[in-house]
């Protein structure tokens, strides 16, 4: 009896929104962030960050007659700019927040999001203020903290099935990296620094990995992940410019449209996850 | 083929804490160290906006002149025009500028004010010219883009087609090459870097008189935000120090393929580490880069170049920011506090402890847009040595026992010395100089039947 009330409880957990498990991961990670790593992220950033989120969130559910009003995607995305997103200003920290929520709900095709929202308000506040940063080096590169991304990441993705964009991605940007450096003549040193990067680990499994953003098809999602690399690349060794992986995701999110043209699937939906689940 | 300078990129520099006295708004700034504190220690300047970078290049060389020579990557091919030979001492009032301090506070009589409120850190907001003669091919698939003498200098811009043709010609040119270095230069040849090779004109140097290398300073337009540091571990024996000065408009530099961590400061330490402060740094530095597994590059000072506080040195002035390369000046002035336009220059100090090992890449930079004024300062906090007597002296007394223990315990945390040996050196100075006066021992009786 006790055995069987394990199992229930057990398959229970499992049963959660994928999103629960990105909240803790992403809440584990900033923990880690800010009390081993030195982040400095102030408790009224967060404040402003979360806060921000979750009102635009309730908001633009009211005035695009929403349904329901759901604000685990929102606060996901504010833990994730509490993460990434760096400036003086509070009120930036705000307007960031702000747009991170707006752009899903403005940019939509067929019931997706063009952009991931923390990637596009990154983006485009680094474009239009010069006031925002990204720090890709504030993760060094402590094996134990890849490690942690890369387990708690994995439990995201797999929670989110669209573990396939993850580890293509995975794949070829250390084929880039590797490749780069046999070309080059460097040695290997070189490549495994540039991949022991907890930057690179939450790109790839956090935000490249949204199922609300990538293609529909497998196929897709594969040819996706290479354009992205290849972006990156780009941008990193030809343009000598930082934030390589955001500026290559943002460019071609926008062509995801075209992608599921050429390469159709069916649509990935949060909530028909959770009833397949619950019928499971 | 006597004349063999060694291959290497040590641009070594001393860092000099000297200062007099001065005073400044809160407390008195102090610093004594005037030793060289680190060894093998590189200085470099990086003054950049958008994509054009002045690197100024510093180096202690103590041997023979004709010995001395520099093989440094640069990401564009180099006019005459744009490398100029510098001066030692801009270097210097710029690291004196941005060095770590100690300050030091006087505690007041608590009988006339009974608590003592720390005053709080404030944090508001060349030479002759010599035609180049271009394009010159030399065999093995090196071209010789140009040749100049400049100042003490003989500079040949080198571009190579292969490693193996570059590393033979630098060998046949009098240029010893470690192993290991070969590999390197391929690489930076596919990413295609120039060499800019520097040996010393002997004939020059005595002409001009000067008993050492000046520093050399390079002008370029590049995206390339990046210090290459990989040709300097080839042949080194042992870790590398290096400071990294960045004066650009918009705010601090950070690192972006490694950590940026800034150097723990504002702490109170015993006040004895006046006379020891460069044993204390260099202790310090030691033991975070340590704490950090030498994985990580620390910011030292971070502040607008308008002011200080409180100031190590001056600010550097208008004309030496010029010749420094900050090349966006016009119209700024010296008179900053009266009325003069503000200076646009924000500067950055990095100091980076590495190996091949722990900092295989070259070290890539970003300019971020963080104004945040940052300093390396420590505290020394004199005890108050009066013989009044009120109940705030005896609170005041019975806690500078507490204080010196927990001054004791963040000098053992900062640095990783004995703490028992810093309880002792502490006691020491204390017998000697500001021992507070024991109160007299009472009974607690003896209040009941005193008349």
């Amino acid at each position: 009896m006790s055995d069987f009330f394990q199992k229930l409880q057990f398959s229970h957990i499992l049963q959660i929104d994928p999103r629960i498990y990105q909240m803790l991961s992403l809440s584990c990670l900033l923990i880690y962030g800010i009390g081993w790593l030195d982040f400095e992220v102030q408790p009224i950033s967060i404040f402003i960050l979360v806060s921000t989120s979750l009102v635009t969130q309730y908001v633009c559910t009211r005035l695009f007659k929403l349904p329901s009003l759901d604000l685990r995607s929102s606060f996901t995305s504010s833990l994730s700019l509490c993460l990434l997103l760096r400036t003086n200003s509070l009120f930036l920290m705000s307007v960031t927040a702000f747009i991170t929520v707006l752009s899903k709900f403005v940019f939509r095709w067929n019931h997706k999001h063009i952009f991931n929202p923390t990637n596009f308000s990154l983006i485009a506040m680094i474009l239009f203020t010069g006031q925002v940063w990204v720090s890709p080096g504030q993760w060094g590169s402590t094996a134990f903290l890849v490690f942690l991304i890369a387990c708690l990441g994995g439990l995201v993705i797999n929670r989110a099935s669209r573990s396939d964009v993850t580890y293509a991605f995975l794949i070829f940007y250390t084929a880039m990296v590797f490749g780069r450096a046999v070309w080059l003549g460097d040695p290997l040193t070189i490549p495994l620094h540039q991949l022991e990067n907890g930057a690179l680990l939450l790109f790839a499994f956090f935000m490249i990995s949204d199922p609300k953003t990538t293609p529909n098809s497998r196929v897709g999602r594969i040819l996706f992940a290479l354009l992205v690399t290849m972006g990156a690349g780009y941008v990193q060794f030809i343009l000598y410019r930082t934030n390589g992986l955001l500026w290559s995701l943002v460019f071609f999110s926008c062509w995801v449209p075209v992608i599921d043209w050429l390469l159709p699937g069916e649509y990935y939906e949060w909530k028909k996850k959770e009833r397949s689940l619950s019928r499971n | 083929m006597t004349n063999r300078p060694l291959l290497s990129i040590t641009l070594s520099l001393i860092l000099s804490l000297t200062s007099p006295l001065a005073e400044s708004f809160c407390g008195f700034y102090v610093a004594k160290a005037d030793a060289k504190l680190f060894n093998k220690a590189s200085q470099v300047v990086l003054v950049r906006q958008e994509d054009k970078t002045v690197l100024t290049m510093a180096n202690d060389f103590k041997g023979d002149p004709k010995e001395f020579a520099v093989v440094i990557p640069v990401p564009t091919f180099l006019e005459k025009g744009q490398i100029h030979i510098g001066e030692k001492k801009l270097i210097d009032h710029l690291d004196a500028y941005t060095a770590p301090r100690l300050v030091e506070y006087y505690d007041d009589n608590p009988c006339q004010r009974a608590i003592y409120e720390a005053a709080p850190a404030s944090a508001a907001p060349t030479a002759g010219f010599e035609m180049p003669q271009r394009a010159k091919k030399n065999g093995h698939g090196v071209t010789v883009e140009a040749e100049y003498t400049i100042g003490e200098y003989d500079i040949l811009i080198l571009s190579a087609k292969e490693s193996d043709g570059l590393e033979q010609w630098l060998t046949e040119n009098g240029y010893r090459i470690p192993d290991g270095a070969t590999d390197v230069l391929g690489s930076y040849i596919k990413q295609k870097m120039r060499f800019f090779v520097a040996k010393v004109n002997l004939k020059e140097l005595s002409k001009l008189g000067f008993s050492y290398l000046r520093p050399i300073q390079v002008a370029y337009d590049s995206p390339k935000f990046m210090l290459p540091i990989r040709l300097g571990t080839v042949n080194a024996d042992g870790p590398q120090e290096l400071f990294i000065y960045t004066i650009t408009q918009n705010g601090r530099v950070e690192t972006t393929n490694y950590r940026t961590l800034k150097l723990p400061s504002d702490t109170e330490i015993p006040v004895y580490i006046k006379e020891d402060f460069a044993n204390f740094y260099r202790a310090m530095f030691d033991q975070q880069v340590q704490k950090e597994d030498m994985e990580a590059v620390f910011l030292e000072y971070a502040w607008d170049m308008n002011w200080c506080d409180p100031c190590a040195a001056d600010p550097l002035t208008t004309e030496e920011l010029r010749k420094l390369g900050v090349f966006w000046l016009d119209g700024a002035s010296d008179n900053r506090n009266f009325g003069g336009q503000p200076l646009n220059a924000f500067v950055t100090r990095l100091h980076v402890r590495y190996t091949a090992a722990k900092f295989p890449q070259d070290l890539v930079f970003q300019e971020t847009a963080d104004r945040n004024n940052f300093q390396g300062r420590y505290i020394l906090r004199h005890p108050w040595t009066g013989t009044d007597s009120c109940p705030a002296a005896t609170e005041y007394r019975k806690g500078l026992q507490q204080r010196y223990e927990q001054e004791a315990q963040q000098l053992a945390d900062l640095t990783g010395w004995d703490i028992d040996k810093i309880r002792r050196r502490m006691n020491l100075l204390l017998g000697e100089e500001v021992a507070p006066r024991p109160e007299p021992k009472q009974g607690w009786w003896e209040k009941l039947w005193k008349e």
